[in-house]
């Protein structure tokens, strides 16, 4: 297809998709309307069940069950990935030189590691009472120990990130939510029901009945994730070269 | 003008959409449907605001005292930039690999058969 009559096309499938939605857009609810019957609705129940952080209720209470989907997309990109970047014919493997880093980098890339690692456990644990929970958390985990990449070199991040375990880990998050689930179909409930555990003090840590679980699950699955994606990446990148082009 | 935030999301979409069918590199297209992306997150948040309310978060405002946008979008929202990233790094990988088989990553030159 030549340039021209591809931007035509896109002219016009785009003059057809903005009429359309614009038309749309005049008949949805004002901006700003005070009327949400779902969001009203998703509050009540988050305070019945004494989870401050009624988006973590949302999530990991009422639906549950689509977080279990979400997360084994993750799981499935992951897995995707993983194949993709595999080691091919023709390629091998080197051992990346040690370089030297600027002082300043290496020295704040220090003392920030377990800083940002305490930060993402944090948000982890605090999902079900303040703005945060697995996913955000997991990821801050996993960029955490990617500091040392920066800060000091490759091998380092290598000593730290046996990724084997990673995947391990992975899957375990994984598997920790479906038991979690099917713990509340044997306790004589549905499958990701939350009437398994009590339901705590509002606004503390053990409040929430399975929300903070779930959560940790997530966190660790995330956190996992994340660190064998950017170690794909990171292969393809530092280790790996073309056979022939040496 | 109250439906100015849904329009800028349409906005948003039709900017990804021109950037993927112009696009002269793979990451560059990558980055476009991000864009795309991002638009559905504009729509989402906006169809759960409500005027003058606050994060649905209880740990410092008292149940009641104050109107909350919606959590429910919120929620989705969240789904949303997850699948998202998750499609994103599928993706890129898919372009490390067309780099290596085909010696390039311009779209309009992927055009012939091979193998």
């Amino acid at each position: 297809m030549s340039r021209r009559l591809r931007m035509l096309l896109l002219a016009l499938g785009g003059a057809g998709f903005a009429a359309l939605f614009a038309a749309a857009c005049l008949e949805l609810p004002h901006f700003g309307a005070a009327r949400h019957p779902y969001g009203e609705r998703a509050v009540h129940a988050a305070l019945a069940r004494h989870t401050a952080n009624v988006v973590s209720a949302v999530n990991f209470d009422q639906r549950a069950f689509d977080t279990l989907g979400e997360e084994s997309i993750l799981f499935a990109a992951v897995l995707g990935t993983v194949v993709l970047l595999r080691q091919t014919r023709g390629e091998r493997q080197v051992r990346p030189e040690p370089v030297a880093v600027a002082r300043p980098v290496r020295r704040y890339s220090l003392v920030m590691v377990p800083v940002a690692l305490l930060t993402g456990l944090y948000v982890v644990a605090h999902g079900q009472l303040s703005p945060g929970g697995g996913f955000q958390g997991g990821v801050v985990v996993a960029t955490a120990l990617h500091l040392l990449y920066i800060g000091v070199d490759y091998q380092a991040l290598e000593r730290i990130r046996p990724v084997g375990g990673y995947e391990v880990g992975d899957a375990a998050g994984e598997a920790a939510y479906l038991v979690l689930g099917a713990a509340g179909l044997l306790g004589g409930s549905a499958f990701l029901a939350n009437t398994l555990l009590p339901y705590g003090t509002f606004n503390t840590i053990p409040s929430g009945g399975t929300v903070p679980l779930l959560n940790a699950a997530i966190g660790m699955e995330v956190a996992c994730a994340v660190v064998v994606l950017l170690a794909r990446f990171l292969d393809q990148a530092v280790e790996i070269v073309d056979g022939s082009g040496e | 003008m109250s439906v100015l935030p849904y329009l800028a999301a349409g906005w948003m979409f039709l900017a990804g959409c021109y950037g993927l069918a112009t696009s002269r590199h793979l990451v560059h297209a990558v980055g476009c449907l991000a864009v795309c992306q991002s638009s559905t997150y504009v729509l989402l948040l906006a169809v759960g605001y409500r005027t003058g309310g606050t994060a649905p978060v209880f740990s410092d405002v008292r149940p009641g005292s104050r109107p909350l946008v919606d959590p429910v979008v919120q929620a989705l929202t969240l789904t949303d930039v997850v699948v998202g990233a998750t499609v994103t790094a599928l993706l890129l990988a898919l372009v490390v690999q067309v780099a290596k088989r085909h010696g390039t990553v311009d779209p309009d030159e992927l055009s012939e058969l091979r193998g």
